[in-house]
């Protein structure tokens, strides 16, 4: 009977954090729907998590390219179509792992450092202050990110997708001797607009997904993962984790609609 | 004009306040007084909004505080000042940011009224030659100084101090309430400190409660809990001041 009991409790909560979950997306959207809006912290969080990402992002981008070079070129060269490789790692990259590896590395890099700035705020009384002075915290805090992650993530996604097609054809056209004009060529002839709509589709749902979860684990740091300094630290792990199960999954359903 | 009654608030079925009623007229200060963990800091945060009462009212100007939401509750919150425990001070801003900050986003005030402002603060509170330093590179004593400086610049109507002489040292302990009672003077703010700090205390209060088992044991002024024969009085004084 207790088991049953505590089974009830865990739901309970689990059923209430996604109530409290689902709120907090709300209230960011009807902040940043109302003005005003914090114009220099919108811009600050651009630069931290979209200019300050741009390294790594040209790292994995044109490794990312480079691998889909080699093994493109070795799976088509079987069935005599390796003319195809500009197609192959241009609709891949667009479409597909652009989108998905960018937000994935930004939720490692930015996502995090989000959740424990504002996580530590939350233990040590900054947003209390905040509220105390007669501010909004969502406005200050959560908006800016909120806008910041839609607006950088499909530029990333884009600086992602143009290095890693410029990757595959640095090993495709450089290094296994695929033609120049048939790698450009026929990209342009396979890769549509609707692909790339498909592509920034994707890139502007995660970044919705990255700063939803990422300021709420922060922001409820203490409340539902413990206190002090463990409780942020939990809250930034269960941020990056759940960021990228639900980047994937929504991916999965993104997909699936959008095909 | 601070009306609290009949507070009650459990936290995961632990009852904390178990009915707590107070009075605190305009222009006066209250010391709350009480053991640690009886819930002082807990009812201070009822007071301010950050808490909601399982029963109970708090008015402050015949406005139920917990009825209030929205812009109504930024309004009321914009006429009060917040001392925090440990200051809570922006740590990603200098002394000076840090104070400026209510200023730049509450008034219309040109950059150079703010910087005279904030700087004729600082130097209210003793904080002169500090304004670029950051929170973690002041003292203890010092941070609460830079936080008082920021709850009072706005000219709060209502200040409320959550055990603002807690961590420090003696000297700097009676040097922040000289300071508060050099505050309340000049802008006649109504007030509540919660604090252990007797019988200093009594010098700059005009009033003062015993928050004792969840409840208000006993309120009036600094003589007349001084020359209480109440036990939980009794045993609180005697233990603290003797």
């Amino acid at each position: 009977m207790s088991i049953i009991r505590k089974l009830g409790k865990v739901s309970l909560q689990q059923v209430k954090r996604m109530g409290v979950m689902g709120l907090f997306f709300i209230k960011t959207f009807i902040y940043t729907a109302i003005p005003p809006l914090k114009f220099s912290r919108i811009l600050k969080q651009i630069r931290f998590i979209g200019f300050q990402s741009t390294l790594v992002i040209l790292l994995t981008g044109s490794f990312a390219g480079m691998v889909l070079g080699f093994q493109g070129y070795y799976t088509l060269t079987r069935f005599g179509s390796d003319a195809f490789l500009g197609p192959m790692v241009g609709l891949a990259l667009i479409k597909e792992l652009g989108p998905v590896i960018a937000a994935l590395m930004v939720t490692g890099r930015a996502g995090s450092a989000i959740t424990a700035e504002i996580g530590i705020m939350r233990i040590s009384e900054q947003i209390s202050a905040l509220e105390l002075m007669g501010l909004n915290p969502y406005r200050y805090l959560i908006v800016p990110n909120f806008i910041a992650a839609i607006i950088s993530l499909p530029l990333l996604t884009a600086v992602f997708d143009i290095v890693g097609i410029f990757g595959g054809y640095l090993i495709g056209v450089k290094l296994l001797g695929v033609g120049s004009g048939v790698y450009m060529g026929e990209m342009a002839n396979y890769v549509e607009m609707q692909d790339i709509l498909e592509g920034l589709y994707k890139s502007l749902s995660f970044g919705v997904i990255i700063s939803w979860v990422c300021c709420f684990k922060g922001y409820y740091a203490g409340v539902f993962t413990g206190f002090g300094a463990e409780g942020v630290s939990k809250a930034t792990t269960q941020a990056v984790v759940l960021s990228s199960v639900l980047i994937l999954v929504w991916d999965y359903f993104m997909t699936s609609l959008l095909f | 004009m601070i009306k609290i009654e009949n507070i009650i608030k459990s936290f995961d079925g632990n009852e904390v306040l178990k009915g707590v009623s107070l009075e605190i007229r305009k222009g006066d200060i209250l010391a709350l007084i009480g053991g640690s963990g009886c819930g002082k800091s807990v009812l201070l945060k009822h007071v301010s909004g950050l808490l909601k009462p399982d029963q109970g009212n708090i008015t402050i100007d015949g406005r139920d505080i917990n009825k209030l939401g929205g812009r109504s509750l930024m309004e009321l919150r914009g006429r009060l000042g917040f001392l925090f425990q440990s200051g809570a001070l922006f740590d990603s801003m200098t002394v000076f940011e840090n104070v400026a900050f209510p200023l730049k986003e509450k008034t219309g005030l040109s950059g150079r009224a703010i910087k005279d402002r904030v700087l004729r603060e600082l130097e209210n509170v003793g904080l002169s030659g500090s304004e670029i330093k950051y929170p973690s590179q002041i003292s203890g004593g010092m941070v609460k100084r830079a936080a008082l400086a920021r709850a009072l610049v706005m000219d709060p109507e209502i200040m409320l101090f959550d055990e603002p002489t807690t961590g420090l040292d003696p000297v700097i302990g009676h040097s922040i309430l000289s300071l508060i009672n050099l505050c309340h003077r000049r802008l006649e703010f109504t007030g509540i400190i919660v604090t252990h700090q007797i019988p200093e205390i009594f010098d700059i209060v005009e009033r003062v409660g015993l928050l004792h088992e969840g409840v208000v044991r006993i309120e009036g002024t600094p003589q007349e809990f001084i020359t209480s024969r109440d036990p939980a009085v009794r045993a609180f004084i005697d233990k603290t001041v003797l």
